[in-house]
């Protein structure tokens, strides 16, 4: 059991894939400029990344090593295509406003990543939960993201969940004349905000690294005598 | 002549620079207050208050010398820069959060003094315009010098209709840029109450004032002459060059010199030591760089100006133009010696 809980913990945060690997960060500074668009296009490749983990590890004794990358591509590029479909149907409005980045999963590294570092050496199980943390890892990144740039953008949050639920309203955080501070919801403002967290991230890493030198310092103390 | 040995001398200290060009400044400061009113000075103060909260707040925070690097002048430099780069009617926020971003995330995000890929002053301009291009483009009309008007732009509500204007690099712009006008530069900056003698009414006077006190520098030898040279060279040969060809279409070099923000570009933006290229020759390169850039956004661009992003496109080829004009060691045969 205690394997899950690791991959959750490396999925998570000890590699992240934003934050620790810094994969992907295409679809990360283009679509984070809202939280719904954020979110949902994290679940999205959490899905895909859910599936073809599970669908190369069941099929890994059968690809040849030498051909396996474009094998790889081939089962997630149809697992995005079916995304793309659903998605198309169902949330169409929200569809429209993601547009290239859906099928544009196919070629996020992270995908790729998973698939060829952990899917096509371990077995069904650990596979499919890897990728799936994995993809829960970026959502929750994405989502930060997000939320940060729609605040300070537009001073909003939820802007357009009436692509989801319909009828629902995106609420005001800000006073309504808020200006909105434009380099947000900018390419130069996902740069800033991202490097923010991943630069918060190393700060908390070493803080937990300096008390866990200490305590294993002062055990060291009092142990030889 | 020097006459007395050994040559030893005092190397600068950084206060001293900075206090220098500070006292560069006041020519060209004082010419646009008596053209545009005491709002420049309000906005200097706004600026200079802002950047030393922000620098002695960050300098704590990361741990530094505060009061060290707090009377280095260096913030000082860059809110007076960000002070005489902003509309002088600008809202007060605009001028602090421009501030806070040049201190706080182009300067010590960086690495602080002297580490700072890029010029803290001009980082603040481009967020802002690119952020709130309407409010970063609105001039007060020249001689619009009433005080308590000013002031309820800059701190009130604001209803500027009336007395906001667009810089003569603006207007000129808008009038070539629309079709129907059939405008012609001659016929623009003939008709247009904007554009003095030379370069734009009151701009032309404190372009010289700016002038003025960047000579004074270079003699103080605070600067050297490549910068500047380069940069004016530059941006007169192509605007002659253009001119010469379509007269019609393109303004010439005087007025690309006298106005906007070209003469505290050339004299104290451009030479920023620390963002800018070091060798002399790599100086020329970039100045000259900074200039086409520049004249290449003010013709074809939106912006007002094209000074602040040029200064950064050029800013980020600094290590490259440095490593390819390394001068040769002394003792090794011509540039082999060099890069090798």
């Amino acid at each position: 059991m205690s394997a899950y809980r690791d991959i959750a913990y490396n999925s998570l945060w000890k590699q992240n894939p934003i934050l620790g690997q810094v994969l992907g960060l295409c679809p990360t500074l283009a679509i984070t400029t809202s939280l719904i668009s954020s979110f949902s296009l994290g679940l999205a490749t959490a899905l895909v990344m859910a599936i073809s983990n599970f669908a190369v590890s069941a099929l890994r004794s059968f690809i040849p090593y030498e051909v396996r990358i474009p094998i790889f591509i081939l089962i997630i590029a149809a697992l995005v295509t079916v995304v793309d479909l659903a998605m198309n149907a169902w949330l169409h409005d929200l569809y429209l406003v993601l547009g290239i980045f859906i099928p544009l999963i196919v070629t996020n590294c992270i995908v790729l990543a998973r698939v060829e570092a952990f899917a096509a050496k371990y077995p069904v199980g650990v596979s499919t939960w890897d990728g799936f943390m994995m993809g829960i890892g970026l959502t929750a990144v994405l989502s930060v993201l997000g939320v940060v740039r729609e605040f300070i953008g537009q001073g909003t949050v939820l802007s357009g969940i009436d692509m989801i639920i319909p009828g629902a309203q995106a609420i005001q955080v800000l006073p309504e004349d808020y200006p909105g501070f434009l380099v947000g919801i900018l390419p130069p403002g996902a740069f800033f905000v991202l490097g923010l967290m991943i630069a918060g991230r190393n700060w908390l890493d070493a803080r937990a690294n300096e008390k866990a030198r200490q305590r294993l310092l002062l055990a060291g103390q009092s142990s030889p005598a | 002549m020097l006459d007395n040995s050994p040559f030893f001398r005092q190397p600068a200290s950084v206060t001293s620079v900075m206090l220098r060009v500070l006292v560069a400044l006041i020519p060209g400061t004082a010419i646009y207050v008596w053209f545009f009113g005491a709002a420049v000075l309000v906005q200097i103060a706004i600026a200079s208050i802002t950047a030393l909260a922000a620098e002695a707040a960050v300098l704590r925070l990361r741990g530094r010398p505060v009061w060290m690097f707090l009377t280095d002048g260096s913030a000082l430099v860059t809110a007076w820069l960000i002070a005489l780069t902003f509309p002088p009617i600008a809202p007060w926020w605009l001028v602090v959060l421009g501030t806070l971003i040049a201190i706080v995330v182009a300067k010590h995000l960086y690495g602080g003094l002297g580490q700072n890929p890029f010029n803290p002053a001009m980082v603040a301009f481009c967020v802002m315009i690119v952020a709130y291009p309407q409010l970063m483009s609105q001039w007060p009309a020249v001689g619009f010098t009433d005080f308590h008007a000013q002031m309820t732009a800059i701190f009130g509500a604001r209803h500027l209709d009336a007395v906001v204007m667009a810089t003569p690099l603006d207007a000129l712009r808008t009038a070539l840029h629309t079709p129907e006008a059939h405008a012609t530069v001659a016929g623009v900056l003939g008709s247009n109450a904007t554009f003095g003698n030379i370069g734009g009414k009151g701009w032309e006077w404190i372009a010289v004032g700016y002038l003025v006190g960047g000579l004074w520098l270079i003699q103080q030898r605070i600067i050297t002459w490549h910068m500047p040279a380069a940069f004016l060279a530059t941006l007169a040969l192509i605007a002659g060059a253009a001119c010469l060809a379509a007269p019609e279409r393109f303004a010439g070099p005087q007025f690309h010199l006298l106005t906007g923000g070209a003469m505290i570009g050339a004299f104290f933006i451009v030479t920023d030591p620390v963002s800018g290229a070091t060798t002399p020759r790599g100086k020329l390169i970039f100045a000259a760089g900074v200039a086409l850039i520049t004249w290449i956004i003010r013709v074809f661009g939106a912006y007002p100006d094209g000074i602040a992003f040029a200064t950064l496109l050029m800013n980020m080829c600094v290590p490259l133009i440095d490593m390819h004009t390394q001068p040769p060691v002394f003792g090794y045969k011509g540039d082999k010696g060099g890069t090798s």
